[in-house]
């Protein structure tokens, strides 16, 4: 008699354990010390924005904010291992992986104090906006996917999205198609354990968010979301596997929301200090500091020098998107069509006459 | 009586449905432990228990279908849509199904669901959490729309959408959330879902709005009386259908109308009352109807966000218009 097949899940990749020990021989990128003090400064960099990011909000000089603290490992790891011609289709918490691309400083604080003009990168021109309706960035992926093949283009299209993101149809009808049609194109879950109050648990029995995969006939598997080495291996694996015409992958990365969900949350309505504060000792930054300071000799000064540089390129960042006026109001109407319709420009006229 | 907020009133309601009614179930993102994003269901489910409050995973396809199922299968399903934003995975359940299946069925299935979620702007939220898109919904034959415009309607009008045996997409103007306090006696009265609400009575033009509207609307109320002029300020609260003949009879007293939507223009409510009081009312009209609606532009973020939504000073200005016109 056929016994249950037994799905195992394999193996997380993981490099660095939460101490900064590495459980497996490093990759060949990690044993250069300038390539980790780059993925740790950019870590720090996020974290440092971060902070910057919500004492704006709280005193008013930001709108609601999404902070990524704890995931900043999964935003360097993923953008460190993508190249120039691949494709950034972010969620709203990757706001590491959009720095690394090239966003500026003033560009993420204007998007997030309310202004349009924070998406014209001036860098990345052809990486996706901040995605805000849970999930609709998948579809877009498979689509530049699409054309990358289209255009016999040597760029792949790498997606982020939540835990909670995996429970749409768009994710699980994006990945079906990316798997179909073989495209090739990175779909990565930043799992944080949370989709607001909602735990993992609650989101899907599946064992794993990379089994998801299993249906769509694409490889998915389990990366150590904290361990920046071990995500920028499992991304450019899977890089390499879509421009060879292997087709797609999905990525489960495994992490903790530390913070509350946005600035508008209060997550002490729904889980306990308790919950939080064993997953402190597994963070990003601490690992890769521990191993800098072991094999690589970071010294106390390497990461004071790092702290203000980070601190100054973000308070005078934050200085000029304070400077920065509102666009004039007639930009709401400038931006609709290529060409402004008549109507349009009666409205236009109309809001000036009150 | 309390006095109450609207988010308190639409807790109110819930929890008098949830008690008169074993078949009321609530379900949606974040309903639960944490008592919905704007807490409309604070301690409702510790109360009620996780089976009767329940989170979903998160999508919108799922919250909208299982309540049309759910509802059609002898359950009084309330469902809340986070931000009117993310409706439109629920659309399809909507357009599809929710709206059709008595009709489909000749009234053997039937879909006595209500499906709740916050809309409009004025709250400096995020992009796509402020968009007004109750025309598209009204569009939809088989289904009510409804928007209540302050505590006490939204009580009245929430429990009417539970008790009703069709669906309802029942849109809450969040500016008004926390904006308003009136009294409100939890007794259990629905108002009718399918009036429009006369706030004051008037002789020289006729106000239409709803929702956050309705403050601006009241405001430019208040400083025409001071001018000599005064008008009946209408709140249609029921979207569809519209009581037209509320409308009607003002303005045939009135002879004068303007309409005040933060949708945007085009295709906007405001042209299907237009149209009917040009078909109706002609000759009682002294005036061009005008319309003080958002632009034909998408909601800008935050820093502009001002810029589009009606105002005060937009209403005064077309009812000045329609008055100096005759
Ligand atoms: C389609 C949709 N529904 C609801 C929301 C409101 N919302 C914003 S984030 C979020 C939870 C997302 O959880 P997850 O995908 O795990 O991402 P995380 O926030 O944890 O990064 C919800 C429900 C939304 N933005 N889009
Ligand atoms: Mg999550």
């Amino acid at each position: 008699m056929p016994t249950q097949p037994d799905h195992q899940i394999p193996d997380i990749t993981v490099f660095l354990d939460p101490a900064g020990y590495p459980v497996h021989e490093l990759p060949e990128f990690s044993r250069d010390r300038e390539a980790l003090v780059e993925m740790y400064s950019a870590m720090v960099k996020t974290r440092t924005f971060d902070a910057k990011a919500i004492s704006l909000q709280r005193t008013g000089r930001l709108g609601t904010y999404a902070s990524s603290l704890g995931q900043e490992a999964i935003a360097v790891g993923i953008a460190s291992a993508m190249t120039k011609e691949d494709v950034l289709l972010p969620s709203f918490r990757e706001h590491g992986a959009q720095l690394w691309r090239g966003v500026s400083l003033e560009e993420l604080f204007l998007y997030w104090g309310g202004d349009e003009r924070g998406n014209d990168f001036a860098n990345a021109r052809q990486d996706f906006p901040v995605c805000i309706p849970v999930a609709s960035q998948f579809p877009h992926a498979a689509g530049v996917g699409l054309a990358i093949v289209q255009k016999d283009e040597p760029g792949v299209a790498v997606a982020i999205g939540g835990d909670g993101a995996t429970s749409k149809g768009d994710f699980y009808e994006a990945l079906n198609v990316v798997g179909a049609w073989m495209l090739p194109v990175v779909f990565v879950i930043a799992n944080n354990q949370w989709a607001i109050s909602v735990p993992r648990l609650d989101q899907t029995r599946a064992r794993t968010l990379a089994d998801k995969a299993v249906a769509a006939g694409i490889p998915g598997e389990q990366v150590d979301g904290n361990d920046v080495i071990a995500v920028r291996e499992a991304t450019e694996r899977a890089l390499t596997r879509a421009r060879n015409g292997k087709g797609g992958t999905l990525i489960e990365c495994l992490t903790y929301r530390l913070g509350d969900h946005t600035t508008a949350d209060d997550a002490s309505r729904y889980r306990d200090d308790e919950d939080v504060s064993p997953h402190w000792s597994e963070e990003p930054l601490v690992r890769l500091r521990a191993y800098l300071v072991a094999h690589h000799g970071w010294a106390k000064e390497d990461e004071e020098t790092l702290l203000r540089d980070c601190r100054d390129q973000i308070e005078k960042a934050a200085e000029t998107y304070l400077a920065t006026p509102p666009q004039p109001a007639q930009a709401i109407f400038e931006y609709l069509y290529a060409d402004q319709p008549q109507d349009l420009i009666a409205q236009a006229g109309e809001m000036d006459d009150v | 009586m309390s006095e109450c907020t609207m988010i308190e009133a639409i807790r109110m309601a819930l929890s008098r449905a949830l008690d008169e009614n074993p078949d009321v179930v609530i379900f949606g993102e974040d309903v639960g432990i944490d008592g919905g994003v704007f807490r409309a269901t604070d301690g409702l489910a510790q109360r009620y228990g996780a089976s009767r409050v329940r989170d979903t995973p998160l999508s919108e396809a799922v919250i909208a279908g299982m309540a049309v199922g759910a509802a059609a299968h002898g359950m009084r399903p309330v469902a809340e849509i986070q931000f009117t934003g993310f409706l439109y995975p629920a659309l399809d359940q909507l357009a599809n199904h929710a709206s059709r299946l008595r009709n489909r069925t000749r009234g053997r299935l039937t879909c006595p669901m209500v499906l709740r979620a916050p809309y409009g702007g004025g709250i400096k939220a995020p992009e796509h959490h402020s968009e007004s898109i109750e025309a598209m919904l009204a569009h939809i034959p088989g289904l009510r729309v409804v928007i209540p415009s302050s505590p006490a309607r939204a009580y009245g009008l929430l429990l009417a959408a539970i008790r009703d045996p069709d669906p309802v997409v029942f849109l809450e103007p969040k500016r008004v959330y926390r904006a308003i306090r009136e009294p409100v006696e939890d007794d259990g009265v629905a108002l009718p879902i399918d009036q429009a609400i006369v706030l004051r009575e008037g002789a020289d033009a006729t106000l239409v709005a709803w929702g956050a509207m309705i403050t601006d609307a009241r405001e430019a109320a208040d400083q025409l009386a001071e001018l000599g002029i005064s008008v009946d300020l209408i709140d249609l609260a029921s979207l569809k259908p519209i009581d037209r003949g509320t409308i009607r009879s003002s303005v045939e007293k009135t002879g004068r109308c303007v309409i005040v939507h933060e949708a945007p223009l085009t295709a906007g409510l405001g042209a299907e009352i237009a149209a009917d009081l040009a078909e109706h009312c002609l000759t009682s009209l002294l005036a061009p109807i005008r319309r003080v609606t958002g632009f034909d532009t998408v909601m800008p973020y935050p820093r502009l966000e001002a810029h589009y939504m009606p105002d005060t000073a937009r209403i005064l200005k077309a009812v000045h218009d329609v008055m100096e016109f005759a």
